[in-house]
């Protein structure tokens, strides 16, 4: 049976039981939906007024950091489905089975990142009557930044659960990482407007630079260097990611 | 089937190290039922885990159906199933699905998987619970899934850790039944328990397991011939010819120093039913009346205690 198959049924089982309930789903985008319609309109004065912003309208800034969030808030959490799968004996149950442990991991990840691709799409479509206006191109390569992204937090989300084994101590851990993250990296008001430590201290975030490319793909601008430094750092993260999930699934297995 | 050498296993914890298991030997023939009898923190789980290769060995080699335990687990695991202690079906997932998501992982197609399923289903009583949720299921009906889910591949060498640990016992009579089609259908068992009269019942030999250790290996039969015999149990009718009683007792060939507690003598002899007729009639003799006699066959309880200095109802935890 190939790797390509084994991933297969996994991502089919996680597809399957995560619409069945896709009142999740919905959870997840309302956080960056209400940013959006309560917080967003509150940027267009500040965006016209402020010097030192990146160049475009509040939403061409705003809606980028929007997206970035929900790659890393929709996707850090996914740890917990695996501590109830963990507690079921299901985990074990597959790891019994002659199935590879990175089939394990990545049909998972990717059910993750294709639930994340629908609600970045939706958000996307959400901002637009709010005044929204961006190249098509430029959002679909911020889309595909977005999805890896997902991968990446999925893959460590799971790693996590695999080693801390209950939601307590997963919940622990994943906020003390995560909110920091978020905020040193440009997603509410952009790292520009910072004094120097502080845009010092953020230019360590692979996020922030991440959230840079998108707002640079917003403009339609590929070739910025913060495109390029983007692209890197997300695909640097997914690497890290699946490659740490990966060695996470196979611990304690002969 | 089964060829293991030395198999150990030590986890390191913030107390130091622990060695729940310290040195086991194995060899299961093909078609045998074969149970791992021990207490609680013995080293059954871990055992089992080794051979099931989720857990590596930090010393010690294997054969496992064939295939090498440390260089071949993917080989292993094509061939084995397993069920494990506490369950392995998703509460919000579907009974039928379980089943052939967990078929198809072993890479049989699906509509084979559905097939196998359907028919596994029929076999063990779960008929009409397809489509319904694992958790809508009952304890045993739950139990009954979990031994589908390890047994749709066909497996040749079927691992059980405490198989019926929590069921009621007509849902524990009627795992048994199916344990023994097992064997039917030529399959290796290799089941973990604590409970003496499965053990008794299902196994075609026992491995006792305490401290990480192998105490005793044999047919229950054998085993339960290391103690030292019956026990023949008198309830006398008068307290005061107690102590009469016991040297009666006593005298018997072969009886042990007879123990007293209030109107209840007992004492052990090789064979309690040829020795009691006899031992009736002088208790008549002298006049001794009896409100009751009991001979009483030896239980593995009584092997494990002759063994190790220990009731296995005690269920100490490991030193």
């Amino acid at each position: 049976m190939t790797f390509a198959r084994e991933t297969w049924i996994v991502f089919n089982r996680a597809m399957r039981l995560g619409f069945r309930e896709p009142v999740w789903l919905f959870i997840a985008l309302s956080q960056p939906i209400l940013y959006l319609a309560l917080f967003g309109p509150l940027l267009e004065k500040v965006v016209q007024s402020t010097p030192d912003l990146p160049p475009g309208d509040a939403w061409q800034v705003f809606v980028p950091g929007l997206l970035v969030q929900l790659g890393l808030f929709g996707t850090v959490f996914v740890g917990f489905g695996l501590v109830a799968e963990m507690r079921a004996g299901v985990i074990e149950r597959m790891r019994v089975t002659p199935a590879s442990r990175a089939a394990l991991l990545l049909g998972r990840v990717l059910r993750d990142v294709v639930v994340l691709v629908v609600q970045a799409c939706l958000l996307t479509l959400a901002s637009v009557p709010f005044g929204l206006r961006a190249p098509v191109g430029g959002v679909v390569v911020a889309l595909v930044l977005v999805a890896a992204l997902g991968a990446a937090f999925s893959s460590l989300s799971y790693a996590a659960a695999l080693v801390l084994k209950t939601e307590d101590a997963l919940a622990s851990v994943l906020n003390m990482i995560a909110v920091p993250v978020l905020l040193l990296s440009g997603i509410l008001l952009p790292m520009t407007l910072a004094p120097q430590w502080l845009r010092t201290v953020s230019d360590v975030n692979p996020l922030k630079h991440v959230v840079d490319a998108v707002r640079a793909l917003f403009q339609g601008d590929v070739t910025a260097s913060s495109a390029g430094w983007g692209v890197a750092s997300a695909a640097g993260l997914v690497l890290v990611g699946l490659y740490l999930g990966t060695r996470t699934f196979r611990r304690e297995s002969a | 089937m089964i060829k293991a050498n030395g198999l150990a296993r030590t986890f390191t914890t913030r107390t130091g190290p622990v060695e729940a298991v310290r040195g086991v030997d194995l060899d299961v023939e093909a078609g045998e039922i074969v149970g791992f009898l021990g207490p609680n923190g013995a080293g059954k789980t871990t055992t089992l885990r080794m051979l099931t290769t989720l857990l590596r060995p930090t010393a010690g080699t294997a054969t496992v159906a064939g295939h090498d335990l440390l260089k071949d687990p993917v080989g292993v695991r094509r061939r084995i199933g397993y069920v494990a202690q506490g369950g392995t079906s998703l509460p919000q997932a579907r009974a039928g699905e379980e089943i052939v998501d967990q078929a198809r992982l072993y890479g049989i197609g699906r509509t084979d998987a559905v097939a196998r399923g359907r028919e596994l289903f029929d076999r063990l009583q779960l008929e009409g619970l397809w489509d319904r949720s694992c958790a809508s299921l009952s304890g045993g009906q739950r139990r009954r899934l979990d031994i589908a889910l390890g047994l749709v591949h066909a497996p040749r060498l079927v691992f059980l850790d405490e198989p019926t640990t929590g069921l009621d016992p007509q849902s524990r009579a009627n795992l048994w039944d199916h344990v023994r089609s097992l064997r039917e259908t030529g399959a290796t068992v290799f089941l973990t328990t604590h409970y003496l009269d499965e053990a008794d019942a299902l196994c075609d030999r026992i491995l006792v397991i305490d401290h990480g250790l192998i105490v005793a290996v044999g047919t229950p039969l054998e085993l339960k011939r290391q103690v030292s015999g019956d026990a023949v149990a008198l309830t006398l009718k008068d307290v005061a010819r107690a102590a009469d009683a016991a040297t009666l007792a006593g005298g018997l060939t072969g009886a042990d120093e007879p123990t007293v507690d209030g109107t209840l003598v007992v004492v052990h002899v090789p064979d309690g039913s040829s020795t009691l007729p006899g031992l009736l009639r002088d208790l008549d003799a002298k006049g001794i009346e009896l409100a009751g006699v009991e001979v009483r066959r030896p239980t593995l309880d009584d092997v494990f205690l002759t063994l190790t200095g220990r009731s296995l109802r005690d269920d100490e935890p490991a030193a």
